[in-house]
């Protein structure tokens, strides 16, 4: 159960074009997710799968059945928000039941599957507040409860750690993690924080200006970017993209190389230049520098490393770490 | 405010201004209780003077009691208030909910001609409005009154309440729609509670001018039955004589209801921001 069918999906806000034909396949059980920059829509492929937002046109299939027509509270999916969008005068115990209450289930069953959820994100203690007495983390944990509580065939997560701080965000990413490996149940997860995607995702669908720029697991995307977006997009800091031309290269037209794949020297490297600016991270030094042939190059460097601006320092880029690009953005695989 | 920001002098001429305004909005007031505790001759002689033992009368009181129907014309006045401040929240909110909730074509358009009433005055309808009523046979009724005040109401209503509605999380009424709620089970149990403080400012603007208005009254429900506490005090008022005891003292108790009314809806104004749902 929880396998989803996304064919040529389309949707226009008038004549402004959101989403240019999505078509993906997501297998049961699969932690899935969307991640690009704002306004790619990602989140309203979301809506629409959720049925929240009607597609231009297209079809949705949920466990082989076209959902199209079905309203969202009978397409089997629950859904965490970024807001969290807890019922402000209900109580925890209540905002997870509702679904279930209006659904028709009985007493015995409610009582029991909010026990469940509520005890497996230990909630246990707060289940007679409201949302206005607890804290963000908590307020998500019901959130997320209350999804948990629908036994859906499908999750769906809106940015469910946006609201959160840095390491309360940590935090609750372990436990989605955990929820995921013990529910085995299918999500899909929309986030613009390629931390995230990288860190929980099975599948990761990286899209831009409403298309798909690629669909692979998160390594697959490191090591084999299909273009130029899903290279500069993946990975932190970005990837250097060079003129080809600048190092005499013919059959591309822009060279990746990611910042880890450039090793720093004093006395001697491929390319000479300045450094521009040091970030000392501890695990990390990242270094800026301007080079006469690359011009500006960042550099990650694993450790602890004493450069300054201004120093003369030479870089050398792993040969076999270099991504080819042509003049449209594509990967040139060899 | 806090000390830093805050100098004794800029306080200082805050509360000469606010002073100052609350003494010129309470002065008539005060001057019409005063008066209504004074004697006839009391009132023309010395009308700023406090009533002394000398001048003290609650004649005007006893007249008003005691010629025509007042309390009678109190309850008109209050259901007519009530009833259309109950309609106009319950079909502005409404109608405020579908233009900030939906996408449809000509939403702007409906929310302009909506809100086009509060730049045209529902008088200037006068003559069409009496004519319907009589073609309806509402005229004496206080159906008549209340639907003029409903439509009276609703366009600052839409105005305000779709403002508001615009604020409430979509994401609630998204969580609302998954977990199965109807379309009015999302505007009566989410929405609604949370424009509550927007609702109450809306009763509030509505209900004044409806308890004040003698227009409508006079030409749409001058009988007997269904006069209004505003035009009930009229009959004090003679193209000659004028009791003037009499006319204070009808318009002292009818600012009784009105403020009560008020002091309702200001606590709710106050509860209904306390809620911490969203973020």
């Amino acid at each position: 159960m929880g396998s989803l069918q996304l064919s040529s999906i389309r949707k226009s806000f008038g004549t402004h074009e959101v989403l240019k034909g999505i078509d993906l396949e997501v297998k049961d059980g699969e932690f899935v997710i969307f991640v690009g920059p704002s306004g790619c829509g990602k989140s309203t492929l979301l809506r629409v799968i959720a049925g929240l937002e009607d597609a231009t046109s297209g079809s949705v299939r949920i466990d082989g059945a076209e959902v199209v027509n079905t309203p969202p509270a009978k397409r089997g999916i629950a859904m965490v928000f970024q807001s969290y969008a807890l019922y402000p005068h209900l109580t925890v115990k209540d905002n997870m039941g509702l679904g279930l209450k209006q659904a028709g289930e009985g007493k015995a069953v409610i009582e029991e599957r909010v026990a469940k959820a509520s005890t497996m994100l230990s909630l246990d203690p707060y289940l007679a507040r409201r949302p206005a007495e607890l804290s963000g983390g908590q307020r998500q944990r019901v959130a997320i409860g209350r999804a948990i509580v629908r036994e859906p065939k499908l999750f769906l997560f809106d940015e469910p750690l946006s609201n959160l701080d840095a390491a309360l965000r940590v935090q609750t990413r372990l436990e989605i993690a955990a929820l995921h490996r013990r529910l085995k149940a299918t999500m899909i997860y929309v986030t613009h924080d390629q931390v995230e995607a990288m860190t929980l995702a099975d599948k990761i669908v990286v899209l831009s200006a409403g298309a798909i720029e690629q669909i692979g697991s998160p390594m697959e995307l490191y090591n084999r970017p299909a273009n130029l977006f899903v290279a500069g997009f993946i990975g932190s800091p970005q990837m250097n993209f060079i003129e080809a031309g600048r190092l005499n290269e013919t059959n591309a037209s822009t060279i990746g190389i990611r910042p880890e794949h450039i090793t720093l020297s004093r006395e001697a490297g491929t390319w000479k230049g300045r450094v521009e600016h040091v970030e000392h991270l501890g695990a990390d030094t990242i270094v800026y520098l301007e080079t006469d042939v690359t011009g500006l190059l960042t550099v990650r460097l694993f450790g602890e490393h004493p450069y300054a601006a201004d120093d003369i320092v030479y870089a050398t880029p792993d040969a076999a770490s270099m991504h080819r690009f042509d003049a449209e953005g594509r990967a040139i695989r060899a | 405010m806090s000390k830093a920001r805050s100098s004794f002098l800029r306080t200082g001429f805050v509360h000469v201004a606010l002073i100052a305004y609350t003494l010129i909005a309470l002065f008539p007031v005060f001057l019409t209780l005063v008066n209504s505790l004074k004697s006839r001759n009391a009132i023309f002689r010395e009308p700023m003077a406090l009533p002394t033992p000398k001048t003290f009368s609650l004649i005007g009181y006893e007249t008003v009691l005691s010629q025509g129907d007042f309390f009678g014309y109190f309850q008109n006045s209050l259901i007519v208030t009530v009833v259309s401040i109950a309609l106009v929240l319950l079909f502005g909110a409404m109608a405020a909910f579908a233009l900030s909730e939906y996408r449809f074509r000509g939403n702007m358009l409906l929310g302009l001609y909506l809100a086009l009433g509060i730049m045209i005055p529902i008088r200037l309808g006068t003559v069409a409005i009496l004519q319907g009523m009589v073609a309806t046979g509402l005229v004496n009724t206080l159906t008549a009154l209340i639907l003029v005040y409903t439509a009276q109401g609703l366009p600052l209503a839409i105005f305000i309440l779709s403002e508001f509605m615009r604020t409430v999380s979509d994401d609630l009424k998204s969580a609302g729609r998954i977990d199965g709620l109807s379309e009015y089970a999302i505007f009566f149990r989410l929405v609604l509670p949370l424009v509550r403080p927007a609702m109450a400012t809306v009763a509030v603007f509505t209900m004044i001018p409806i308890w004040n208005d003698l227009w409508f009254p006079l030409i749409l429900a001058p009988g007997e039955a269904t006069k209004t506490i505003t035009l009930g005090a009229q009959m004090f008022i003679g193209q000659y004589v004028t009791n003037w005891n009499a006319v204070l003292s009808a318009l002292s108790l009818a600012i009784l209801p009105v403020l009560v009314l008020y002091v309702i809806f200001s606590r709710q104004l106050i509860r209904g921001i306390t809620s911490g749902a969203v973020k």
